[in-house]
């Protein structure tokens, strides 16, 4: 990537950049919150010509293909990498473009996408194809196959991976804004940075260095915590920490950035804006603070409490960040015979 | 730019190089890890040579980073470390990776004791290139010391460093300070009367200028450290208000609660409601036992209040608790005697005339229950026959493994006591007789000359069945003579059963407070068994007499002695070295959620309510940890143990798991792995 400024500017009579937005493995809630930022599109309009957004504006691979290498200044990809496609497109646009951001949850840490990690295509593929599920009427048991031979010639799919992968597990990355998905205010902000030319080092996080808790205007104790409680069990109250309160708000181990949105509306922080700066592994976190304030010396009591609190820890503790975690399942090959 | 690395491999003679191979690791590091400069193995490395190679190699190789394979940081950090210095490196800046306990002591096979030695130092110099330049902080240290416990060696570590001149708070958990050995008539192998030797001891304590006397009292809890601690002491309700008492004893000559003396007395004599321990007890202030006092039983009595002439009874006093501040502390706790209920052959609680040891120290003492007179339970009857048995929870595998230490000699006084006072056989039942101190087998062969009868055999069981008409109404030993092969019995009056030497219900729990650990067995663990048995593994934390093992009075004293030494040595250098490697809140990233605040074993990290973040007091913080795993933001950094440390020493530890594949190869079209 270039060392210099992704764009050469605010319309003073230099060229526009060339934008690129792009999804893989998302929602498209992504693209959504960029909508969000409102008039201040035209800004950006104004900066940045648009040169792909399948969400929002037409655009051909085949004209991505053409472009010089680094030609796109700016490329906001979000979703995870699940198939040959989304890696061929992930791969494109880090050829193409001389700034590549991991835009949201899904691309930075894989998501909710990323949960599929527990499986792998056969199970998921069970899943979803086979009358298993109540929704799923399938009486051939037809697959999706990546190439179908048919009269015409052969039909080709994108071939469906084993595992998730976020984008960095994949190509390169320059910077990454987490967020599911990003509030538009930051997306805003993100946009002045980048067209303002004074750029974070590389592989740096734009937003901020802190979590909810900085927002959150509830009063905090010390804490200890007899007893886990799910959302539907307590209407909490609105005053004290939802944590002090026994329900799992992730709050504490969540990069600031939403405002402390779910807190402030009575419901606990599920952790969607990702790790702190600096922090290797969210869900090894947030478990390590919660198994830290447990009141209780007794193992069987912990077991109870985590057991009843906390059915599902994965979901609890990883549920963005699984794919991204210390926790991967790409297993190594066997050791090399020692050296001499 | 890149970092110069010395790697030194120690032989530690036959003791690493016997299962690992030394010499090739060292040639292998200095050929494929990464940026070592140098790489030697040596056959000590901790030998003034070793450390002069290491020095010289810094200055001419111009190392910046330096790792040495050998013993447990316990032992050769510190020597180490100042090679560095000495040659003008940061000492934090080498690393020692333990390849001797972690390696060739615990493995029998050569070449994967060797392997996991190669992946310790390719761990250590991963991490080493991510070490970081510390400076040592200074504390100055408080010259006043706690002592815990005021027994033979807590008293003899509060006069000796009293008499140095520095304060010292005698901390003591019965009414009275003078511990088990005021129970003892005589001592071993002198026969000095015990109180004799230690009741001076004792009043000095409690009239020393230098000693605040805390009886009656608790430790409760302890934060800060070395240098510095912050004591709570429990002084528990004595119900007598300390300063009006004059020591008179009136209310308790008026008492009229008479209750079973279990403490003192061992179970052999009575006390009253309120009571002084013993004649000469330190402080003379009594308590009032609160669950056998009428008063408190149903608000009757208040006769030692209607009698006080200084109206020192305060029966609505409350437990207090009393803040102090010192630079160090002896633990000098003690030991509790075995229940020797616990063997119920030997009959102990349902055979009248079995009696403990500590029963029959009180039973022999002039100032005891029966005036010295050696009786059975119905108080009048002298035996005629006695026997000891030794090892009673000792050196048995069912309750105690070690040998208790004393008992043999302790069996010989009573043995010599008994001749002494009246016309009874004496048997001991040993199996080993133990008496490897100073004038100890001196006494054993005065006993036998003394005519003490002792048969060499583990007794299996006292028994009042008798089989022939001379057991008729006796005590029946029934023990298998190793000597001459045979089962035999000894019918006799009395049995006393030298109970095994216990570490106390609650020293683990102490420990914990202080921050020491206990042996498999519960005695404190000292920081080494041979050079340093007075020290802990806590710095400031000390400990002496019988809390640290079985041992006799003269090793008591010792070693109490040897604490305050050691106490006296850190007050009069007046500063010591705390380690750099502390916890540090990066407090502009603190969100002040208060997950660490009291999560601190040494209540190092404070609350700052204006800016609402929470800070580290570093000259509290022993760089434990807790709060770095806890801190769900992560903004705790553990000095020495940052995240690149600690994932740059696994990934060194997996070096030949590591594959040199591009990760990012995509999983469709894998892109062979690029030839290493």
């Amino acid at each position: 990537m270039s060392e210099s400024a992704p764009t050469n500017g605010n319309g003073n009579g230099k060229a526009k950049g060339k934008l690129a937005i792009y999804w893989a493995a998302s929602c498209g809630g992504c693209e959504i919150s960029i909508l969000g930022i409102d008039t201040k599109i035209l800004d950006v309009a104004a900066a940045f010509d648009l040169v792909m957004c399948p969400c929002i504006a037409d655009g051909k691979v085949r004209d991505i293909e053409k472009m010089e290498d680094g030609e796109i200044d700016v490329c906001l990809f979000n979703g995870g990498i699940r198939t040959s496609e989304q890696e061929y497109m992930a791969r494109l646009f880090r050829q193409k473009s001389k700034c590549l951001i991991a835009f949201g949850s899904c691309a930075t840490e894989g998501c909710i996408p990323g949960l599929g990690n527990l499986h792998n295509r056969q199970s998921i593929f069970d899943n979803s194809y086979t009358s298993e599920t109540d929704s799923t009427e399938n009486p051939d048991n037809i697959r999706p196959q990546a190439v179908t031979e048919v009269p015409e010639g052969s039909l080709h799919l994108p071939i469906f991976y084993d595992t998730l992968k976020t984008l960095d597990q994949t190509v390169d990355v320059d910077y990454y804004l987490p967020g599911c998905p990003p509030e538009s205010p930051r997306i805003w902000e993100a946009i002045e940075v980048l067209l303002s030319g004074n750029l974070p080092d590389k592989g740096a996080t734009i937003g901020e260095n802190t979590t909810v808790c900085d927002y959150c205007p509830r009063t905090r104790h010390n804490k200890k915590i007899k007893e886990f409680k799910r959302t539907w069990e307590v209407i909490p109250d609105e005053e004290t920490c939802l944590l002090e309160q026994g329900l799992v708000c992730a709050g504490l181990a969540t990069r600031a950035g939403c405002g402390a949105l779910c807190p402030q509306v009575n419901s606990p922080c599920i952790g969607c804006y990702g790790p702190n700066e600096g922090v290797e592994d969210y869900g090894a976190r947030l478990l390590s603070a919660l198994a830290s304030v447990i009141d209780s010396e007794d193992p069987d009591e912990i077991d109870e409490i985590i057991r009843k609190g906390i059915p599902d820890p994965i979901g609890t503790f990883y549920r963005f960040s699984l794919a991204g975690s210390l926790m991967r399942r790409g297993k190594r090959p066997a050791p090399t015979a020692s050296s001499q | 730019m890149a970092e110069k690395i010395g790697v030194y491999v120690c032989h530690c003679g036959s003791n690493i190089a016997g299962k690992v191979d030394v010499e090739d690791i060292a040639k292998w590091a200095g050929e494929n890890l990464d940026d070592v400069a140098v790489s030697r193995d040596y056959k000590f490395m901790c030998s003034s040579l070793g450390q002069q190679m290491i020095e010289e190699d810094i200055k001419k190789e111009k190392l910046t980073r330096v790792v040495v394979g050998a013993c447990s940081p316990h032992l050769h950090e510190k020597t180490f470390r100042r090679a560095c210095s000495n040659a003008g490196m940061n000492p934090y800046l080498m690393d020692l990776t333990n390849i001797r306990e972690h390696c060739s002591w615990v493995h029998k096979d050569r070449a994967q004791a060797t392997e996991k030695a190669r992946a310790l130092i390719s761990a250590a110099v991963q991490r080493v290139k991510y070490q970081e330049p510390l400076e040592p902080m200074f504390v100055d240290v408080n010259p006043a010391t706690l002592v815990i416990g005021g027994g033979i060696a807590g008293l003899q570590a509060a006069l000796e460093l009293a008499d140095a001149g520095y304060h010292v708070y005698l901390v003591e958990r019965m009414p009275s300070i003078g511990g088990h050995m005021a129970q003892f008539d005589k001592t071993f192998p002198t026969l000095d009367c015990s109180a004799c030797i230690l009741t001076p001891k004792m009043s000095e304590a409690g009239q020393h200028e230098n000693i605040t006397l805390l009886t009656y009292a608790e430790l409760e809890e302890v934060s800060g450290s070395v240098g510095s601690f912050k004591v709570k002491i429990r002084q528990k309700a004595r119900c007598v208000d300390y300063d009006a008492c004059t020591g008179c004893g009136i209310c308790v000559e008026k008492c009229p609660r008479k209750v079973l003396d279990t403490e003192f007395e061992a179970g052999m004599g009575n006390r009253k409601a309120i009571y002084m321990p013993f004649p000469q007890a330190v402080p003379r202030v009594p308590v009032i036992d609160q669950d056998s006092c009428i008063w408190f039983e149903r608000q009757k009595c208040r006769a030692c209040e209607k009698l006080c002439p200084t109206d020192a009874i305060k029966f609505d006093q409350q437990d207090e608790l009393i803040d102090i501040e010192v630079g160090n502390i002896i633990i000098a706790t003690g030991w509790k005697p075995f229940d020797s209920k616990k063997i119920p052959q030997y009959g102990y609680g349902r055979l009248a005339n079995v009696y403990t040891s500590m029963e029959f120290e009180r039973l022999c003492n002039a100032a005891g229950p029966t005036n010295g007179k050696i009786v059975m339970r119905d108080g009048k009857t002298v035996p005629k026959s006695i026997a000891i048995v030794h090892c009673v929870g000792s050196r048995d595998d069912r309750h105690n493994p070690y040998c208790s230490g004393v008992c043999c000699m302790a069996s010989l006084k009573f043995g010599h006591l008994v001749l002494e006072k009246t016309d009874a056989e004496v048997y001991s039942f040993y199996i080993d007789m133990r008496t490897n101190q100073k004038n100890y087998e001196e006494f054993y062969q005065r006993l036998l000359g003394e005519g003490m009868r002792f048969v060499r055999g583990k007794v299996s069981e006292v028994t009042d069945a008798a089989r022939m008409p001379t057991e008729q109404g006796k005590l029946i030993v029934q023990c298998e003579d190793t000597l001459i092969g045979r089962q035999q019995r000894y019918p006799v009056d009395m049995v006393i059963l030298m109970g095994a030497l216990e570490p106390q219900e609650d020293a683990r729990e102490l420990g914990l407070k202080c921050g020491i650990s206990c042996s498999m067995d519960g005695w404190y663990t000292e920081r080494h068994p041979k050079l340093d048995p007075v020290a802990t593994m806590t710095d400031g934390v000390f400990v002496a007499g019988t809390c640290q093992g079985p041992k006799d009075i003269p090793a008591s004293v010792a070693q109490g002695a040897a604490a305050a030494a050691r106490v006296a040595g850190m007050i009069t250098k007046g500063r010591v070295m705390i380690e750099p490697i502390v916890a540090t809140i990066n407090e502009q990233a603190c969100s002040g959620c208060k997950i660490c605040n009291n999560m601190c074993p040494y209540n190092a990290i404070e609350f700052l309510e204006d800016p609402g973040v929470s800070r580290v007091i570093t000259a509290l913080c022993k760089g434990c940890g807790t709060c770095v795993a806890a801190c769900p933001a992560g903004v705790i950094t553990g000095a020495h143990f940052n995240n690149k440390q600690i994932f740059s020493e696994i990934e060194g530890i997996l070096w030949d798991a590591l594959q040199p594949a591009d990760d990012s190869s995509p999983q469709a079209e894998p892109v062979p792995a690029s030839a290493s």
